[in-house]
Parts: structure tokens; C-alpha cells; sequence
């Protein structure tokens, strides 16, 4: 065993097992004591990690090729530990508020993480198992943490058995693929024939993991999920999660079904314009504002999908970069959720963000630009996203699925814009309570990104997401 | 290269200035002075920022060289995003933060720049509710117009020419009327739509040349049957924008429901996107398609011209007579540019300056009495004269520019762009002349039933006449009407060189 190779292909994931049981036993030792030190303790770590990964950026090969990391996988890894750990510092907060603080929450984010971070470097069908249940079954048990709340249980619930039927399926895929190609390890799939049995396996392992990125028609958990758990749950789902379960699917299809992309094209094509329709219909008669977001985040899946279906010398630097903007910025707008706090719990309507540019000036400035980025319009960062998908989509002669796109683009509008009405055109209602530092830093933070630092780095960005494929 | 970067300056400027202002705002939330205070100091650093743009445009101006060979001046040209690199190194094509002017676009900003101050004069007084921000949106606001005029590079173009539906949004959305955000929503969408298309086409030329400048795009040739569709799509985007008929139906309530200053700047400058659009894109890259696509424009302009005037006739509401004149006259414009003639194009352009500064002066002429009486109702006036003998005076004269009496500007460009369609099209500029005529109609209609006759409404005993500074806002848009419309030269030397430039570029053989 080469520990050299083991620690540059996977020191970030090692970190994290490590940081990981050091916090079960220390946890289990100081019992709530040391609660709120574990969250930024867990935050710290997770940075390292991210740290870790861009410092051995160009990766390697680990564990007789179960185990593969390159610039691609690390740049998302270290995307979505960052969200992870600004999730965590949100959580702090609002658990001490709701009595909920346990060490028990951090710990399930380091090892949430390590889920995805083992997704992310698998170069063979177990290892994405094994990735993807890691990451599942903590955060079924995150989506309940409100063990109290019949509607946090009912999330975990939901997502419990859903996401098992996703494992389920997923397992079922890759045994026909093993079983039609006498390999799990993406290289040796991609040099096998391609038949009819692996068309099988290869549908079901779309469908697991469309489940996996909430894309339609396996989307309806979303919402419920969204609305049940508890909102710093929700803002580290529809974050790194996301982009850890995104970049995936993109990779198990390039990688390990490159040269097959004419046969899976069609299906990211269909369930991408679903999504996209799903998401932007579906959210114009919410008034939750998770809901909402639950039916924008479909939407946006269904977007990054049109770089997937365009394969990966075209769709992969697009993917990276608009998976990074978009988790980012969610962040950033689950703080503003986060902060939106009246009567001693938490408000959800839409209704409650009336006259926030009276009551709250910075955080309306800081939501509208991030909503606004969220919806594509120029000259903010999401715009340069969606650009960039719509650029990869029309390359590879995706015509009419961009013109949805196009078409969802101005639907969601509705709904966005009915945000922002309400923040600027409502009645001034009270200033939220006791809106905490963290928040309005993460908040601010997150809307710089999107405004301007992505607009002028966005050339950077590209060269650095596209370089990954010389490594690659 | 090699001097200041003047037009990014010029640009951003405003933005910076807003920023600025918000920032000291919520700095000294606090402090004591109340909303009086708050909005003179907002208006007087609006006002201030806005004449230092104007300041700079001019100084811009003084360095533009209309007889120079070069097309495009004083540019600005830095890598953004994209593109390719060769083997020495540099990268070549991609996406460009490239800034420049001609003389179509100085003119614009001009216009621009010359049109924003006097909104923050015409809303002292009559918004004071959260000032602040109001300022601060409509400098945002001429920061992104500025950018569409002066951007050569067709992504940055998008991205300033989609950016500017934010503040427009906000602005009619917070300060706007009764029915404001249903207009805010139509604006925002109808816009958004078409400008989707456009973004689209931008991509797939952006795909096939692998460069989004616009000098280069201009020198690429996209294949006849692409460039039909490139042009559609474009021409959703500048149809909405301009507005044409049938597309046209936002523009009325957003003009309503707009606040006046709001009306101005939609009127005097974020109509002539769609103008500049055709004229600086759809014209010299996509020629076969500006061809094919000429009589469907002429035979839109025409029902433009003539169908909006008509329901121009027919309105109650002074707002929304003037928002339907304002889409008659872009059926001049679109008739002129697509006669792709030198006339023509001239008088294009010359009548998007003009029916800037006109328009803008009528919404602010119906902004002056609204500001008084809270109603736009013509039937609410009616011999207004008596009271109001200088406002009599000012509206009759832009009375008499809207309709195109000579010494106006007005008459300039009508002609201009009539004799551009007839040497194209008989049909089509008889056609336009009828909208001529019944501009006269309507609006000496509209002057009749609120300046002159008897008046009968005892509620307008008080009114009173025009105070000092709506006085100082009308001075510059009377001297600006007529020096045009009797020395029209001072436009047309300076668009020469970008007429020629247009007409060279796959209309060699139609052009003089």
C-alpha cells in the first residue's frame, strides 16, 4: 500500500473520517458542554479539507483504481465543503435558538461531507454506493433533527424511504452493468460494448440519481423536504449536496458512458426540460418562501442538466461553474431565510419580507441581487452561469432545449420578481429579531460573489474549470 | 488605447455616484434631519453626478473626430472571458470588455446623459418618498443605458441592454401608479422574452464566429439561411424594446404607470435601444436578412404609424395619447432604417434624438399638471390658458414639434425617414404620411381640449403657472428642439461617417 498515493488521491476524505470520530468521542465525552464550539470546530475542518483539496488539486489514483481524484472533482469538492461549513456557522444560531444544539449536528455535516466527497473521487460503481449512502443516511437523519416537529419528521421520513428507493434503484443499475460488463470500475465499463443489458442498468442509475439532484419527474420530495426540516438543513441541502450530487452524475455518464452518449443524451434532455418547466411553473403559486426555493432549486437542476446532456468536453468546465455560482448563492439566500424571524420562531411566508428595503435596507440589496442572480438576469453572476449552460447546450445542437429554457427563464420570473416586489413595493412591516452577525456576513459575502466578483472572475473561473480536463 | 479610459468612466460613473450616496445613507440613517433633508441632499448629489456625466459626455464629444477614418473611437479593449489561446500565447476572440462610439452612439449618449438631469429636477419636489433610493436607481439606470451605447462587444452589449429592466423595474414598481406592479410585471416580462431570443442568437454567433465583438461580427459572414433565424431572434428583442405593433401593448401601461421622470427615460432613450439594436446589429450582420425581411418591417411601421395614431385619438388618459404617439414615431424609425437608404438612415437616427427630447418634454408637460391636480384626465382641463399663459406656450410648442412643423426637429426627421421610404417604397411612405396627418389630429385634439376653451372645472381655479424650475427643465429641451430643426447639420455630420459605415456593410450596392 502506497500511503504517498493514498494521501494525495484522498487526504481531504481522510481528514474528514479522522476529524470525524475525534468529534463522535469528544462529543460523547463532553456530552452538550462543548456543543457550540463543535460547530465552529466542524466548520474549521471542513475548510481544511477544502484547503486540503486544492492543494493537491491534480489528485490521484488510490486503492487499485476504486478511488480516483482529479482537478475536476477537487475544485467541486472543495466548492461544496465550503458551503458545508458556512452552512454549519448559520446552524449555530438558529439551533442554540430552538434549544436544538447537539454535537451530533456537526458531526453528521463532516460526515454528510465525506459522503459526497467519496462520491466525487469513486472511479468504480461501489465506491459511488458507498458514497452516496453515506451522504444519504446523514442527511436523513439531519432532515429530522427537529425530532420534535411532527413536519421535520415527516421530511425525514419522506426522504428516508424515497432516498432508499434511489439507493435501491441504483444498486439495481449498477448489478445489471456488472453484471453485462464483469466490472464495476468506470474504465473498464467504458471499454466494454455497449448493449442492451447496460441500456438497462444505465436508465436505472439515471433514475437514481435524478432522485439524488431532485430533478423531475423525481422531484416531489423537494418541496416537502424543503418545508419540513429544519432551515439551516435545508440551506446545507440545497447547497453542497447538490453540487457534490450534480457533478457526479456528470461524471459517471462521461466517464464511465462516454463514448454512449448518444443513448443517454435524450433522457438528460427530457428530464432537463421537465425540470426546467416543473421548477418554474410549479413555484408561481407557492407562498412559503422553501417551498418556493424547493421548486427554483428543480428548476435550476433542470439548467445544469443542459450541460450534462452536452456531454463532456462541451458541458463539463459549464457544469462546474454554474454549480458553483448557484450553491454559493443559495447560501446566501437561505441566510436572508434564516434571518427572517418574528414573534420568537421563524416566519416562512413571503408576506413577511413586505417593506424589507425600509425596515432592513442591506439585507434587501444583498436578497435582490441574489434573487436576481438566481433568476439569470444580467449583470449578475447567475446570469454568466446560465450562460455559459446555454452556450454548452447550443454547441452540442441542444437547440430546442434552450429555447425552454429560455421560455422557464421568463416563467420563473413571475415568481422572483414577486419576491423582490414584495421587499420593495410592500408596507414596512417590523425589522427582524435579532438578526445574528453570521448571518449578515454570509449574506453580504454571498451577494459580493455574485455581484462583482464572479462577473470579473469569471474568465479565471472558466480557465480554472477547463484546465481540469488537460488533468483530467 | 493608450489614453484614459474616458468612456468607461463616463459609464460608470453614475453607478459609482450611487453607490456612493446609498452608502453615505445608510451610514447617517440615523442622523437627525428628516425626509426633507434627505431629499435635497438626494437630489442635489443626483443632480451633481448627473451634470459631472454630462460634463464628461461633452468632453467625450470634444474628442470624437467625425471626419476620422477610424469607425469607432476613444476604445477601451480588455480581455473578459472565453476565447482561445494560439501559440504565442494571447488570447484571441472570446468575450471582450471592448468599449467605443461612433457617431450614432455618441449621439445617444448625449441624449442619455443630457435627458438625466433633467428627470432629478422634474422629480424634486414631487417624489419624496424614499428619495434616496429613487436617485440612486435612476443613476444605476443611466450607468447600464450609457453602457448598451457604448459597448462593442455584443455579450457586454446584452449584458447592459437586459440589466437596465432592474432599475426600470424598481422604479415603476416602488414610485410608479395605482396599477404599478402589474406594469412593472408586463415591462420586465414582455422585455425579458424577447430579449431571451436575442441572447440565444448572440450565443450561436458567438459559436460560429468565436468572438462576440461587434467590429468583427460585422466583418463575419453568417450563411443566408442562419441569418435568417439570427435576425428573427434579434429583431424579438428590438420589436419589444422599440416597441412595433403588435408587441407594443406594454409600453402604454408602463408609460401610465410610470412615474414622470420614469416616462422620460423609457420614452427618451430606453425606446431608442431597439433603434440603435437594428441599426448597429441586424442591419450590417445580417444584410440578406434585413432584405428579405424589409417589406414585413415596412408593412408593421406602417401599421404602426397609422393604427397607433388612430388609437392615440381615442384615449382619455394625456399619458397613454402620449405613449401612442411615441410608438407612431418608431414607426418612422424602423421605416427610415429599413429603407436602407442614407436619407433614411439619417433620418432614423435623427428623429431618435428628436422624439427623445419631444417625448420627454410632453410626459414632462403632462407631469407638470399631473403634479398639480393628481389626474391625467383630459377631460379634467380644459382652458388652461387662462391660468397657465407659459405652460400654454411650452405645450403648444411641443405640440407643434410632435407633429412635425417645420423648424422643429420633429419635421427633420419625419421627412428625412418619408424620403428614405419612398425612394424604397412608394406604399410604405404614403402610407407613413397618413400618420402625419393624423398625428396633427390627435394631438392638436389633446392641446385643444385642455389648453384652450372655457374653463369649467372649479377645482383648476388655483393652478399655477409653471414655477422657476420646471421653467429651468424647459429651457434646454426648446433650445434643443429648434437648434436641431433648423440646423439639422449638426447631427448629420456627426452620424455621417456611421451611415456609410452601416450602408458599406452589405448594402453597397443600394447605398449612395
Amino acid at each position: 500500500m502506497n500511503w504517498n498515493e493514498i494521501l494525495s488521491a484522498a487526504g481531504p476524505e481522510l481528514f474528514l473520517v479522522l476529524a470525524g470520530l475525534v468529534g463522535v468521542v469528544f462529543g460523547a465525552i463532553l456530552k452538550e458542554k462543548a456543543a457550540s464550539v463543535s460547530f465552529f470546530g466542524a466548520a474549521m475542518v471542513l475548510l481544511g479539507a477544502a484547503a486540503i483539496a486544492i492543494l493537491q488539486i491534480d489528485g490521484g489514483t488510490a486503492f487499485n483504481g476504486l478511488w480516483e481524484s482529479d482537478r475536476y472533482s477537487n475544485l467541486a469538492r472543495a466548492v461544496a465543503y465550503i458551503c458545508a461549513a458556512i452552512s454549519l456557522l448559520l446552524a449555530e444560531g438558529y439551533l442554540r435558538r430552538e434549544r436544538l444544539i447537539r454535537f451530533e449536528y456537526p458531526v453528521l455535516v463532516v460526515f454528510a461531507s465525506l459522503g459526497m466527497g467519496i462520491m466525487l473521487s469513486a472511479n468504480d460503481l461501489m465506491t459511488l454506493y458507498l458514497g452516496i449512502e453515506t451522504l444519504g443516511l446523514s442527511s436523513y437523519v439531519l432532515a429530522a433533527f427537529h425530532r420534535d416537529s411532527a413536519r421535520s419528521s415527516e421530511a425525514g421520513l419522506k426522504y428516508f424511504v424515497l432516498g432508499a428507493l434511489a439507493s435501491g434503484l441504483i444498486l439495481y443499475g449498477a448489478s445489471l452493468v456488472y453484471g453485462f460488463t464483469g466490472s464495476t470500475n468506470y474504465d473498464a465499463i467504458a471499454q466494454s460494448d455497449f448493449s442492451i443489458g447496460i441500456l438497462f442498468g444505465l436508465v436505472l442509475l439515471i433514475t437514481g440519481l435524478a432522485f439524488k439532484v431532485s430533478a423531475a419527474p423525481l422531484h416531489v420530495w423537494t418541496p416537502d423536504v424543503y418545508e419540513g426540516a429544519p432551515t439551516p438543513v435545508v440551506a446545507f441541502f440545497a447547497s453542497a449536496p447538490k453540487v457534490a450530487a450534480m457533478i457526479v452524475f456528470a461524471t459517471i455518464l462521461f466517464e464511465a458512458f462516454g463514448d454512449a452518449t448518444d443513448q443517454w443524451q435524450d433522457v438528460i434532455v427530457i428530464i432537463s426540460g421537465a425540470s426546467m418547466l416543473v421548477g418554474a411553473f410549479g413555484a408561481l403559486r407557492q407562498t412559503n418562501i422553501k417551498r418556493l426555493l424547493a421548486y427554483s432549486s428543480i428548476g435550476n437542476m433542470g439548467y445544469a442538466l443542459i450541460a450534462v446532456a452536452a456531454g463532456e468536453q462541451i458541458g463539463g468546465p459549464a457544469l462546474l461553474v454554474y454549480m458553483a455560482i448557484y450553491a454559493l448563492s443559495q447560501i446566501g439566500i437561505f441566510g436572508v431565510v434564516l434571518a427572517m424571524r418574528r414573534r420568537g420562531g421563524m416566519v416562512e411566508d413571503i408576506s413577511e419580507l413586505s417593506g424589507l428595503s425600509a425596515s432592513m435596507p442591506w439585507l434587501a440589496v444583498c436578497m435582490t441581487a441574489l434573487i436576481f442572480s438566481v433568476a439569470g438576469i444580467p449583470p449578475l453572476g447567475g446570469f454568466f452561469g446560465k450562460l455559459l449552460v446555454f452556450q454548452a447546450g447550443l454547441e452540442a445542437g441542444l437547440l430546442p432545449l434552450v429555447i425552454i429554457a429560455a421560455i422557464a427563464t421568463v416563467v420563473s420570473l413571475g415568481y422572483y420578481l414577486r419576491i423582490i416586489m414584495v421587499m420593495w413595493g410592500g408596507d414596512k412591516l417590523a425589522a427582524f429579531e435579532s438578526v445574528s452577525g453570521t448571518i449578515t456576513m454570509t449574506v453580504t459575502a454571498s451577494a459580493l460573489l455574485v455581484f462583482p466578483v464572479f462577473v470579473v472572475l469569471i474568465g479565471w473561473m472558466m480557465n480554472v474549470a477547463g484546465g481540469s480536463f488537460a488533468f483530467g | 488605447m493608450g489614453e484614459i479610459a474616458l468612456l468607461s468612466f463616463l459609464v460608470f460613473f453614475p453607478a459609482f455616484g450611487a453607490i456612493l450616496l446609498l452608502v453615505v445613507r445608510g451610514l447617517t440613517a440615523n442622523a437627525a434631519g428628516g425626509d426633507t433633508t434627505e431629499e435635497r441632499i438626494a437630489y442635489l448629489s443626483g443632480l451633481f453626478i448627473s451634470g459631472a456625466t454630462f460634463v464628461v459626455s461633452l468632453i467625450a464629444l470634444a474628442f470624437f473626430d467625425p471626419a476620422s477614418s477610424e469607425s469607432f473611437q476613444l476604445v477601451e479593449d480588455f480581455r473578459w472571458f472565453g476565447g482561445v489561446m494560439n501559440a504565442d500565447g494571447i488570447v484571441e476572440g472570446g468575450i471582450r470588455y471592448k468599449m467605443g462610439v461612433d457617431g450614432m452612439s455618441l449621439l445617444l449618449v448625449l441624449l442619455t446623459t443630457f435627458l438625466t438631469p433633467l428627470c432629478f429636477i422634474a422629480s424634486w419636489g414631487s417624489i419624496k418618498h424614499r428619495a434616496t433610493e429613487y436617485v440612486a436607481a435612476f443613476l444605476l439606470l443611466e450607468t447600464l443605458m450609457l453602457g448598451v451605447f457604448c459597448a462593442l462587444d455584443l455579450m457586454l452589449f446584452y449584458v447592459f441592454f437586459e440589466g437596465g429592466l432592474i432599475p426600470m423595474f424598481i422604479i415603476i414598481g416602488i414610485w410608479g401608479g395605482a396599477d404599478r406592479v402589474y406594469a412593472a410585471f408586463k415591462f420586465f416580462l414582455y422585455t425579458l422574452l424577447g430579449s431571451l431570443f436575442m441572447l440565444i442568437a448572440v450565443i450561436i454567433m458567438y459559436v460560429q464566429a468565436g468572438t462576440t465583438d461587434i467590429v468583427a461580427l460585422q466583418a463575419f459572414d453568417f450563411g443566408a439561411d442562419i441569418q435568417i433565424w439570427l435576425w428573427l431572434a434579434f429583431f424579438a428583442s428590438f420589436a419589444v424594446k422599440l416597441p412595433m405593433w403588435p408587441v407594443h401593448t406594454w409600453l402604454p401601461d408602463a408609460h401610465v404607470q410610470a412615474p414622470t421622470a420614469g416616462s422620460v427615460i423609457l420614452a427618451g432613450v430606453l425606446l431608442k435601444m431597439g433603434g440603435y439594436g437594428f441599426l448597429r446589429f441586424s442591419l450590417p450582420m445580417f444584410p440578406d436578412a434585413s432584405q428579405f425581411f424589409q417589406p414585413m418591417v415596412f408593412a408593421l411601421s406602417v401599421i404602426a404609424i397609422v393604427y397607433a395614431s388612430l388609437v392615440a385619438f381615442r384615449q382619455t388618459d394625456m399619458k397613454k395619447l402620449i405613449a401612442y404617439s411615441s410608438v407612431a414615431h418608431m414607426g418612422f424609425v424602423t421605416l427610415g432604417i429599413f429603407s436602407f437608404t442614407e436619407v433614411g438612415i439619417q433620418g432614423a437616427i435623427f428623429q431618435m434624438i428628436s422624439h427623445g427630447v419631444i417625448s420627454g418634454a410632453l410626459f414632462l408637460i403632462v407631469g407638470v399638471i399631473y403634479d398639480r391636480m393628481h389626474t391625467r384626465e383630459i377631460a379634467f382641463y380644459g382652458g388652461l390658458v387662462t391660468k397657465m399663459p407659459v405652460y400654454a406656450a411650452v405645450f403648444m410648442l411641443f405640440t407643434m414639434a410632435n407633429v412635425g412643423l417645420p423648424g422643429t426637429s420633429g419635421f427633420v426627421g419625419e421627412i428625412l425617414t418619408m424620403v428614405g421610404g419612398f425612394q424604397a417604397n412608394t406604399w410604405a411612405a404614403a402610407g407613413a404620411a397618413l400618420g402625419v396627418i393624423f398625428s396633427a389630429v390627435y394631438m392638436l385634439t389633446l392641446y385643444r381640449r385642455t389648453v384652450f376653451g372655457v374653463m369649467n372645472n372649479p377645482k383648476l381655479d388655483d393652478i399655477k403657472d409653471l414655477n422657476f424650475s420646471e421653467i429651468v427643465i424647459f429651457i434646454p429641451l426648446i433650445i434643443a428642439t429648434i437648434l436641431l430643426g433648423v440646423f439639422p447639420a449638426l447631427v448629420f455630420d456627426i452620424t455621417e461617417g456611421s451611415v456609410a459605415d452601416i450602408l458599406a456593410m452589405g448594402f453597397g450596392q443600394i447605398g449612395h
